[in-house]
């Protein structure tokens, strides 16, 4: 870990810890956080931890840049990681198929894998939940076998269903609601990964292990089988 | 205590507050009202807290009647708003009886005018506020995200109100040229020198692609030849600039992390400002330092307070 906080706006700082996405950083970045949110109590707005870095919002009223740099500087002098698998391991539903997950062919052909190796290669790790981001209680994940990695579509879709499972380069998502997106999609998952009133499912530090369901199960636990077009 | 039916919406007017905070590591942007110092001013008008939750018109197209009479204010843009077909001009509180109308036509200065009534617009607030996010589907008069539509009512939270007038010199309206003040971030030394002197010599033009989560501007494009970033999270004001070089100043419902890099951020002052702009205006980017740009802010949020205006530069 090497500690250095830039200026990032008139009452935030970026708080960079690593330079690389490495599993590793987590325990890091979730005590660093919790150390962040502690030492500054009322006077932190919002934090925004992400791979590598924590964006530290807080209140200009109260605190000049100085002010807050001396206080990230002393709350995170004698940080230790947090204590090894403390999150929570999600088993999470997901209906595998063409019809809801239009890219599981192509990633396939690319891999000179069937679908069904895919789907197994997939379900085959547990995936760390490295943040937060983009939408609410949207979950980055990683890293999918190098064999599944796959660009981004050269035109993200209008409309990506709530519940689409999806890969970006060696990431792995679910969108918790409908929304503009670009990953590949290769199944739909029917639970619920937000709600305002439950908040997310997902918390960095989480780990997530993918478990194929048929279409049966999938409708029974509630989800919406809607067929969508393919990418251009 | 007012209230009011909406008769005609486009569907972009909103409930907005102060924003949505100590959500962001769940992925929930920020939101608020994209221009705070006019969204101050209309509760200042009616002796309101400074964050309570109004109405963000843009561009107008909204027709409201009210059903029982009370106290409104308006500030922002001049909208062409008409009380019965008599003009009303922002920058006053004034009364709606039963069975007027109050309409927002078109945009004749500024493009975002902002309603208040005393005690805010009741609404139940979603994790904390009521400002709407369509994209998130968060907030709002019913909860989930959306504007006013025909048939929505609204309800003012209190009868009585302090009536104001704001100087006269108080509202704030877009001149041929906009000055957007920017505090420098750690990536700027990651543009080539030839994109730095442009981004802060040269004339830049507001984007049609200009919404509540991002305005782009068109100008010479810019280059970086920094490292290739790892996304991280996205302050409010963030001007980042994507491969084709034309930078995005990211606004209250951008996304919470991203990418992209970035030459700094543009001053909450300065995003006030920006959200009275219209796409085509002309805008000029400033490097000013971090601690001047907080001695203003807290200077003008202050004189906002006491007099409801801010008299920035």
């Amino acid at each position: 870990m090497n500690l250095r906080i830039e200026s990032a706006a008139i009452d935030s700082l970026m708080v960079r810890l690593f330079d690389e996405i490495d599993e590793a950083n987590m325990p890091w970045l979730i005590a660093a956080a919790e150390q962040l949110r502690q030492a500054f109590g009322a006077q932190l707005i919002d934090l925004v931890p992400s791979y590598t870095t924590l964006l530290l919002h807080y209140d200009l009223h109260a605190l000049s840049e100085a002010d807050a740099i001396t206080l990230i500087r002393s709350s995170l002098h004698n940080l230790q990681p947090l204590a090894a698998d403390t999150g929570t391991l999600h088993a999470i539903p997901v209906w595998y198929h063409q019809s809801v997950g239009p890219e599981l062919p192509a990633i396939a052909q690319r891999a000179g894998l069937s679908p069904e190796q895919v789907i197994a290669q997939h379900c085959s790790r547990d995936y760390p939940v490295f943040t937060l981001g983009f939408a609410p209680g949207f979950a980055y994940m990683g890293l999918v076998d190098e064999a599944l990695a796959s660009a981004r579509l050269g035109t993200p879709r209008q409309r990506v269903p709530r519940g689409s499972v999806g890969i970006a380069e060696r990431q792995t998502a679910i969108y918790p609601l409908t929304s503009p997106g670009g990953w590949n999609l290769i199944g739909r998952c029917p639970l619920t990964l937000f709600s305002a009133e439950r908040g997310s499912l997902l918390q960095p530090g989480d780990r997530v292990r993918f478990v194929s369901i048929d279409h049966a199960e999938f409708i029974r636990l509630g989800g919406d089988d809607t067929a969508m077009e393919a990418s251009a | 205590m007012i209230e009011l039916l909406v008769e005609h919406s486009l569907g972009f007017a909103q409930l907005q507050d102060g924003g949505r905070f100590g959500v962001r590591h769940l992925g929930i942007t920020q939101g608020g009202a994209l221009d705070w110092v006019a969204m101050q001013q209309a509760n200042w008008l009616l002796g309101n807290a400074a964050d309570a939750a109004v109405i963000e018109i843009p561009l107008g197209g909204l027709q409201l009647r009210a059903h029982a009479e009370g106290w409104l204010a308006l500030s922002g843009a001049d909208l062409d708003a008409k009380r019965d077909d008599q003009p009303l001009a922002p920058g006053q509180a004034f009364q709606l009886r039963h069975g007027q109308t109050l309409q927002f036509n078109r945009p004749k200065r500024g493009v975002r005018a902002y309603l208040a009534t005393p005690g805010g617009f009741a609404a139940d607030p979603v994790l904390g506020a009521i400002a709407t996010v369509m994209r998130e589907q968060l907030g709002g008069l019913h909860g989930n995200g959306r504007g006013l539509h025909n048939g929505d009512r609204l309800q003012g939270k209190a009868s009585n109100a302090e009536p104001r007038t704001l100087p006269a010199d108080a509202l704030w309206y877009p001149g041929h040229e906009v000055v957007l003040d920017l505090i420098p971030g750690a990536q700027i030394a990651g543009f080539a020198g030839a994109s730095l002197f442009a981004a802060f010599n040269q004339i830049w033009t507001l984007d049609q692609r200009a919404d509540r989560m991002g305005m782009r501007l068109a100008g010479p494009a810019l280059r970086y030849q920094g490292q290739a970033l790892i996304s991280e999270g996205i302050p409010l004001g963030a001007v980042q600039v994507p491969p084709d070089g034309q930078p995005i100043i990211l606004m209250n419902d951008r996304q919470t992390i991203g990418g992209y890099p970035r030459l700094g951020a543009v001053t909450p002052l300065s995003l006030a400002r920006l959200a009275q702009c219209a796409p085509g205006q002309k805008v000029r980017l400033r490097v000013v330092s971090q601690e001047s740009a907080r001695r203003e802010m807290l200077n003008v949020i202050s004189a906002l307070q006491t007099q409801g205006a801010s008299f920035g530069s």
